[in-house]
């Protein structure tokens, strides 16, 4: 794949990307869409908001709607540098900002990570894999997933944080030298997804580690969490 | 022998009225298990336990005969310990420890009681272990009655493996019991995955079930949302329409082939045969990607529906999958036909991690980890369910139950799955693709079976009077074969493991719900 050089691969026609709220669509909040979705994603405080880290990229807010307020672009780019950012209103997507010049210059053009599965359906851990094959071919960017913790230089995580995991998070954690990154990937490590609030889990990581780098998605697509990997590295910031 | 009663016989996803199956003493209950699994062409689909108002507990079995096309349902009640069921019925023992640990029921002479999910009993003031509320219960962490196996004497020492393992895989812990590089005994500790979803199907169905479905094996979304969907169906008392359940079939094909070619590429990875392995990581992209162009996303989430599925194809639709499949199928043919050429590779695969036919029929191994033992079971077939009720596909075996055949059985599918895929398109019905789904049927019971790539999915389903789900359970084919892994590896060496585990790619999250 030429990108980030060249185009990105296209997706296809019915793909579930970036979704964009038309608040002017929605003027007298009937709420279907959020009486619809799966996992309270969406609130109706002032104006219709769309928290992507719960979105689990379904169908039945937009099945619901009966005025098409909430559509989903082809857009891949949706990884985040703050849980605030992934709340979705009609106002611009802030995507994830690059780290800051001192980090960038340590994980800049070498990034170890560990992989580390907290719960969740293994969708997750299978488009992460993908990033290793051939076609996305990760290793050319400088990052590499790694066996140890102590190789690393961050965590990866997938997952709610079921209880059965929660001690074994904290060592792998604990084992990676300081300073050190936490990518959250997927609509599980960030809020639960559609295990929110059951109590065999924890909503996530966010209690239990400091995140730098948001991906949401269920799973995540391939190209989001690549994307979201080089922005956060700054690699991106001259290209797209 | 004592007069047996008749059990209840059922066909697959056909409800039963719950009072009719039958509730017998437990002496006839575990009679009646024996001799429905007496033959080997039946197996053990559910054994799970409802709590009663009384406390005590009512055990439900479901047993499968493929000769039939049927299952057959009874029942017995039991207080807080009865006689294991495993002395009798081996297959029965991953069951008897679910049960014990959800409800603190005993059975009596278990070989090998421990906890399988590590969470508290759901029955107040009742555990299996003895243990006090304020104990803490994680897996790995030696609370009471989890000792591991231990093999003791000179020159035996233990491996301890997870629950974080190397690669980017889901977690879960095994002991292996060596002498030097031989694995005498694998222990396989699991639970880490387990986040409460059966639970939270009572009461159901709610918005959030279908997306439980889609997640109890994200690999497997298609499998286990058509098991759901097809039970919501068969209570409802409706069929999905034809090209529904068409598309619904492609889906599950494609999720087949996705599967089995990743891990066609896996198996060649770990005996360092890099042209497939590169090759086949392509490959099942381009699978996944077919998925995402039927409903945009590469697992099939949104796909499937209660009534039918979500999205329909259109003629350019066809066309592009068409040519799609026929191009993939082509280079997979290239890859993995290097596998079965390669001296270096055979080498390694054949007589490694073999399960015998006698040992895979008393564990109850299921799918394509059965079939590679010569057991010509595959739900698809034996229990015709949607567009495989009118376009069969020939069941795929291999008689040698090493990696080998685990591998082989892939490629036999892999070939039938692209026939089946491609006939489908040829004739896809021309009907609607949605139909509603009117109130559930009341107190009944329920089994909705499919054939997921891994194996035998079994979903039940029991209403309440007002046809909200009183209890739903999972067996993901997963359940059944984890203990055939630890199986494979007695005699082999520490070092064939990976391979070995691979050959069998089991689902955590599958079996820990």
């Amino acid at each position: 794949m030429s990108w980030p050089d060249g185009d990105p691969p296209k997706m296809p026609e019915r793909y579930r990307g970036l979704p964009v709220i038309d608040s002017s669509k929605c003027p007298d909040a009937c709420r279907k869409c959020a009486d619809a979705c799966p996992t309270d994603a969406i609130s109706f405080n002032d104006s219709l908001k769309l928290d992507l880290g719960r979105c689990l990229f379904c169908t039945d807010c937009i099945d619901a709607c009966p005025e098409g307020a909430i559509e989903y672009t082809q857009d891949f780019r949706q990884a985040v540098r703050t849980r605030e950012d992934l709340v979705l209103d009609s106002r611009a997507f802030r995507l994830a900002e690059a780290l800051d010049e001192k980090s960038r210059k340590l994980f800049g053009r070498s990034l170890q990570l560990r992989q580390v599965s907290t719960g969740g359906c293994n969708g997750c851990e299978a488009d992460i894999n993908v990033l290793g094959t051939i076609g996305f071919d990760l290793g050319r960017f400088g990052i590499h997933f790694v066996a140890s913790p102590r190789h690393a230089d961050g965590l990866i995580v997938t997952g709610p944080l079921t209880s059965n995991m929660k001690l074994a998070l904290r060592k792998a954690y604990a084992a990676v030298p300081t300073p050190k990154i936490v990518i959250a990937v997927g609509a599980c490590a960030i809020s639960g997804g559609p295990f929110v609030d059951h109590p065999e889990q924890n909503n996530g990581i966010g209690q239990a580690l400091p995140i730098d780098l948001y991906i949401p998605g269920c799973p995540p697509h391939p190209m989001t969490i690549l994307d979201g990997l080089l922005r956060m590295l700054g690699r991106l910031e001259t290209k797209k | 022998m004592t007069q047996i009663a008749q059990p209840l016989t059922t066909t697959n996803s056909s409800p039963v009225p719950l009072p009719d199956v039958p509730v017998h003493s437990f002496a006839m209950f575990a009679d009646q298990l024996c001799e429905q699994l007496r033959n080997n062409s039946s197996g053990l689909s559910a054994l799970f336990g409802v709590p009663r108002p009384d406390r005590s507990l009512r055990l439900y079995a479901v047993t499968n005969h493929a000769s039939a096309a049927k299952l057959a349902i009874f029942a017995t009640d039991v207080e807080a310990r009865y006689p294991s069921l495993t002395l009798r019925v081996p297959q029965a023992h991953w069951f008897e420890r679910e049960i014990a640990e959800q409800w603190g029921v005993v059975p009596e002479g278990h070989p090998w009681l421990k906890p399988i999910r590590f969470h508290r009993s759901y029955s107040e003031g009742r555990d299996a272990w003895g243990r006090s509320a304020d104990d803490e219960i994680l897996p790995s962490v030696q609370p009471a009655g989890t000792d591991y196996f231990k093999v003791r004497g000179d020159e035996i020492h233990e491996v301890a493996v997870g629950p974080i393992h190397a690669g980017v895989i889901e977690p879960g812990h095994f002991r292996f019991q060596c002498h030097g590089e031989n694995v005498f005994s694998l222990e396989i500790e699991l639970g880490f995955q387990h986040r409460g979803i059966e639970r939270q199907l009572i009461g159901g169905p709610n918005k959030r079930t279908l997306h439980y479905m889609e997640t109890l094996s994200g690999d497997a979304s298609i499998a286990h949302s058509a098991a759901y969907c097809q039970l919501l169906e068969g209570l409802a008392g409706v069929e999905a329409p034809l090209r529904a359940q068409a598309i619904r079939c492609i889906a599950m094909e494609l999720e087949r082939l996705a599967n089995h070619t990743g891990d066609l590429g896996a198996l060649a990875q770990d005996v360092g045969f890099l042209p497939t392995a590169s090759f086949c990581g392509r490959l099942r992209g381009d699978w996944l990607n077919a998925s995402a162009l039927l409903c945009g996303n590469r697992f099939g989430r949104s796909l499937v529906r209660p009534g039918g599925v979500r999205f329909n194809l259109d003629d350019g639709m066809i066309a592009d999958l068409q040519s799609r499949v026929e191009v993939a199928f082509r280079d997979l043919a290239g890859a993995a036909n290097l596998l079965w050429s390669t001296p270096t590779v055979t080498a390694r695969f054949e007589d490694c991690g073999t399960v015998t036919r006698s040992m895979a029929d008393e564990i109850g191994l299921v799918g394509m980890a059965a079939r590679a033992c010569d057991i010509d079971r595959d739900a698809r077939r034996d229990f015709p369910f949607s567009m495989y009720r009118f376009h069969q596909i020939p069941v795929s075996t291999w008689h040698t139950g090493d990696v080998f055949g685990r591998a082989y059985v892939r490629w036999l599918e892999i070939q039938r799955s692209v026939r089946f895929i491609q006939d489908q398109l040829r004739v896809l019905p021309k009907t609607a693709t949605q139909c509603e789904i009117p109130p559930l049927q009341p107190d009944s019971l329920i089994v909705s079976l499919t054939e997921g790539w891994r194996g035998e999915i079994c979903h039940v389903a029991i209403t309440d009077s007002d046809g909200r789900f009183a209890d739903y359970k999972v067996i993901d084919p997963s359940f059944h074969n984890w203990i055939g892994l630890s199986m494979a590896l007695r005699n082999q060496e520490i070092s064939d493991f990976p391979v070995n585990n691979k050959s069998f790619n089991l689902s955590y999250c599958g079996h820990d719900l």
